[in-house]
């Protein structure tokens, strides 16, 4: 459910097909995004899920993201 | 009810520019990595006037244009960071440069909102009775506060003034609404212009922080949050519809984050107006000196419903709607 979320969030920020991104797509390498889309990318995950991410650069892959959610919303 | 009127607007560019190839040249940075980042291609950047210099210009134009005697101004209002001292004030410094002998005239430091505050000050003045006319300028030499070895900041500024003239009226246009916030807990996240104080008994450690020293998602984070919301909250406050806005003008610090602000607003980009990618970020002097561009492109009509919109520094946010 949180992988679903996160990769529609992704694909929506960065005009991807969700198809393409799987828990070890890097968002930065494999889908070239920049740090404002990473911030985007971040704020949106926080909207949705609720948490506070405090640096958006823990986050390097889709599965690092699901894991933070599933950590913080346990 | 009376209320203050936009008679005239105006701005003042240095006349010297620098693209992104000439600060490549400077900082180890990339026209591709600018652009795409910030949607900026050049600034103008001054390389000799002060920010009381541009204000003069940008003042005089806009009183010769409307044909106001000096002696009719009642009050200067210069929303800026940047002033050539602590004081006098750049706005007195324009009084005296102009004659506005009648004037009372102050500096108001709220950054990149700080021509949006200046216009709801002045519009307070106007409102309360005893002012009639005031000049309220934006006006930044920002490249004195950047540091010019990181790559990551000096890249985003450029220089300029602008400014309207405010008149009351009883007409029901002008300004119509205001929204406007601080968040000065959250003021560490954009901070330029710290002074030493280098006085013999002083015990401090020295502070740093002359130059202008930003956290960028800190900044990213709060502009494209809180702005949607304030604009929201003019529109429904005042039952205006987003159809009935003919431009919304924003605070030009970055493309991208006025993109992320257009689509949470739902509203059709080319409502957005932009001129970043020539001025650069100019804190204070954006708003008028976008609001200047459109007029001289022919593109603001009386009766216009418009949303001004600045965010930065303080931190700061306010956003009018104004009927022009």
């Amino acid at each position: 459910m949180i992988f679903e979320k996160i990769r529609t969030i992704i694909a929506d920020v960065l005009e991807v097909d969700p198809e393409t991104i799987t828990l070890e797509t890097r968002i930065n390498d494999d889908l070239k995004a920049d740090s404002l889309d990473l911030f985007k990318i971040v704020n949106e995950i926080e909207d949705t899920f609720n948490i506070k991410i405090e640096y958006a650069e823990v986050i390097e892959t889709v599965e690092d993201a699901v894991k933070f959610v599933e950590e913080q919303t346990k | 009810m009376t209320r203050s009127k936009i008679v005239g607007v105006e701005r003042e560019l240095p006349e010297f520019t620098a693209d992104n190839f000439d600060l490549s040249k400077i900082v180890d940075t990339s026209d591709e990595w600018i652009t795409s980042r910030t949607g900026i291609s050049r600034r103008h950047i001054s390389t000799e006037q002060n920010t009381s210099d541009l204000c003069i210009a940008a003042a005089e134009r806009l009183l010769k244009k409307a044909g106001w005697e000096p002696e009719t101004v009642d009050l200067v209002i210069v929303g800026t960071v940047t002033p050539d001292y602590q004081t006098p004030s750049t706005a007195c410094l324009v009084q005296a440069a102009l004659n506005l002998e009648n004037a009372f005239c102050f500096d108001l430091s709220a950054a990149c909102s700080g021509f949006i505050y200046s216009l709801s000050a002045a519009d307070k003045f106007i409102k309360a009775g005893g002012v009639k006319r005031a000049i309220v300028l934006g006006g930044e030499t920002l490249s004195k506060i950047t540091d010019w070895s990181d790559r990551s900041t000096c890249v985003l500024f450029g220089d300029g003034a602008g400014g309207v003239l405010l008149e009351a009226t009883e007409e029901d246009c002008g300004i119509l609404f205001e929204d406007i916030h601080s968040d000065g807990k959250k003021g560490e996240a954009l901070t330029a212009g710290y002074r030493e104080n280098r006085n013999p008994y002083f015990k401090g450690e020295p502070h740093g922080g002359e130059f202008i020293e930003m956290n960028g998602r800190e900044v990213f984070t709060f502009a494209t949050r809180k702005v949607p919301e304030s604009i929201k909250h003019v529109l429904e406050a005042t039952n205006t519809s987003p159809d009935d806005i003919k431009y919304v003008v924003l605070h030009q610090a970055n493309t991208r984050i006025n993109e992320v602000i257009a689509r949470k607003l739902k509203m059709p980009h080319e409502k957005f107006y932009s001129n970043i990618e020539r001025t650069g970020n100019t804190s204070g002097g954006s708003v008028p000196i976008a609001l200047a561009d459109m007029e001289s492109e022919g593109i603001l009509e009386k009766g216009d419903k418009i949303i001004i919109s600045g965010f930065g520094g303080g931190l700061t946010w306010a956003t009018m709607l104004i009927e022009l």
